[in-house]
């Protein structure tokens, strides 16, 4: 990466008691790109981002973004980073405007000098300024946070799970704005526990209990996928669940939406061979309208597969051993 | 499979005929009408502010409809709520157990509200605990489960009743994808034991795990059908699909609909 890097992380650390909540995570974000975090709740995100936006120390390890470090230099860097956290925090009784005012005012600009930048946000919500934060729906309280991490200009932004609880369409419209801003040639550093998102991520890193499973551009990260993979459906899904545990050479079976998603356990197998095989026994097995189709493997199957080897015994690798 | 043919010629689980409620002059609730049989899995989606949970409140006898009417397990939800609350389960992602109350507490309080007797609480509490794996962890306090373990139990606690029908509010929101799936071979066990099962989410891949699905926009029904025949109706590929093209709202009637 020729562009200095906007965030350096090295090896950091943190624990709350005897929960390491971060252990040993390190990663680089370039300039201009959209970085995403992927990973349940109690990954160990949320830690990352406050560590990352100044609001808590690291106890090992460190961190510097836009140059500068989260510790030494943190008065320096809050007037440069834009931090949307997950919970709602903006002034419930404040209007819309009242609350982009307030922040435009606490780093001394006003909403007219960014209008430009805040425009294509902030002109969705709009109509509704003189509506109390508190009453607005999911979807615009998300895009009034936005704009109000923005007034100030940032030169990155950090996002923790700007999408959660949000539904599909807002999900949607929100990636778009933030794939505009990325354009412009704002990093954006953000979260998700969605896997379905990481597309719209330039870099994605896996996070699964305070530790990094894998980080790789979201295309590279299926191609990874260590066994043959496809996507198989019947009429009957219940019994093609039950039948397709019985193939001797099953790895995983999940239920991926209207199909069941196959890992068989020969790595380097071929693919068409896997396929005529267990066609043909799942026919026999009396199931009607089979199909198996070779497939790659999307995050979702990547997420599952290096957890449960992340997992070994424990309890989680278990728990997938019996899902259907 | 045995509870299924037994109840196939009874009443609907869940029915609304027009059920509707307004606040003020917005109507968060506009004249909705559908049926869930029983053992269904039907799948109530909608956008923020599409007027599911409004819904799901006067379905489980919490809110007055303004007009139209409802029976849900044979009952009527404006005249006999007491009746439902002893027939349905409730979760949601937001409400969890006692969380300073180890997870034996937590079952036996719970089956204790329900009106269990000492000796179904006991069983039952056992069943329950081999079923998901926590024998081991019975006096562990659920404030120190995982999130995929208290959102199990949760739902395990929310059947202890054996009810009729059980309403599920987003109950994987946030949670890893392995427990996602454990948790729905939780809920197609309690739908193949006779149980009705009514679930929202923002997972558009859980959506086709439902039997049947309805995607509400702006107060009403705006389709309802099988997965599979809803997405050959409308010609798209996945449900996510379907979601977008149906569910945009108008952004003032997302505004609107803000408080319900």
């Amino acid at each position: 990466m020729s562009v200095p890097a906007a965030v350096t992380v090295d090896a950091v650390t943190k624990r709350f008691g005897s929960v390491t909540a971060l252990d040993s995570v390190s990663f680089e974000v370039g300039a201009g790109e959209i970085f995403g975090f992927i990973g349940p709740d109690g990954a160990g995100k949320t830690t990352l981002f406050r560590i990352l936006s100044t609001l808590l120390l690291p106890d090992t390890g460190g961190a510097r973004v836009l140059g500068h470090d989260v510790v030494r230099e943190l008065w320096t860097l809050r007037a440069r980073i834009g931090y949307m956290p997950g919970r709602f925090s903006l002034y419930p009784d404040l209007t819309v405007e009242e609350n982009l005012r307030f922040f435009a005012s606490v780093f001394g600009t006003t909403i007219e000098a960014q209008a430009d930048l805040i425009a294509p946000i902030y002109g969705q919500i709009e109509p509704f300024k003189d509506r109390r934060a508190g009453s607005l729906s999911g979807g615009m309280k998300q895009k009034l946070a936005l704009s109000c991490a923005l007034v100030h200009r940032p030169g990155i932004l950090f996002l923790d799970e700007p999408t959660t609880g949000v539904d599909a369409v807002s999900r949607r419209e929100l990636w778009d704005l933030l794939g505009r801003l990325r354009d412009d040639g704002l990093t954006i550093v953000a979260s998700t526990p969605y896997m379905d998102e990481a597309g719209r991520c330039d870099r994605i890193a896996l996070i699964q209990k305070g530790r990094i499973l894998q980080i790789d551009r979201p295309g590279a990260i299926g191609d990874r996928y260590p066994l043959p993979l496809f996507a198989v459906s019947a009429r009957d899904r219940q019994a093609l669940t039950v039948a397709v545990r019985r193939f001797p050479y099953t790895a995983s079976v999940l239920p991926f939406g209207a199909e069941l998603h196959y890992t068989d356990a020969r790595a380097g197998h071929p693919a068409n061979v896997i396929q005529s095989e267990l066609g043909v026994f799942l026919a026999e097995a009396g199931l009607a309208d089979v199909r198996v189709t070779p497939i790659r493997a999307g995050i979702e199957d990547a997420f599952i597969n290096l957890m449960s080897s992340a997992e070994g015994e424990g309890e989680l690798a278990t728990a997938g051993n019996t899902v259907s | 499979m045995t509870a299924l043919s037994a109840s196939a010629d009874q009443a609907p689980a869940i029915e609304a005929r027009e059920l509707t409620r307004r606040f003020g002059d917005f109507t968060a609730v506009d004249a909705i009408s559908f049926s869930v049989a029983t053992g269904e899995v039907f799948g109530f989606l909608g956008a923020n502010g599409a007027g599911k949970t409004t819904a799901i409140r006067m379905l489980i006898g919490l809110l007055a409809p303004s007009s139209g009417s409802a029976r849900v397990a044979g009952h009527d939800v404006a005249t006999q709520a007491d009746g439902i609350r002893r027939r349905i389960g409730y979760m949601s992602q937001r409400f969890a157990m006692y969380e300073d109350l180890t997870v034996r507490e937590n079952i036996q309080l719970f089956g204790g509200i329900y009106g269990l007797s000492g000796t179904q609480i006991r069983g039952r509490t056992q069943a329950l605990l081999l079923r998901l794996g926590l024998e081991h962890a019975h006096k562990k306090l659920v404030g120190a489960l995982p999130l995929g373990w208290k959102q199990k139990l949760a739902l395990s606690v929310a059947l202890l009743h054996e009810p009729r029908v059980i309403f599920l509010d987003e109950p994987t929101g946030g949670v890893d994808p392995i427990t996602r799936r454990h948790f729905w071979q939780m809920i197609y066990e309690a739908a193949a034991e006779g149980t009705t099962v009514l679930v929202t989410t923002h997972y558009m891949d859980e959506a086709e795990y439902c039997d049947r699905i309805s995607i509400m926009v702006d107060g009403r029904i705006a389709a309802m059908g099988a997965p599979a025949d809803m997405k050959r109706d409308h010609g798209v590929e996945s449900v996510d699909d379907l979601f977008v093209r149906l569910a945009r709202p108008s952004s003032a009637a997302a505004a609107a609909g803000a408080g319900a």
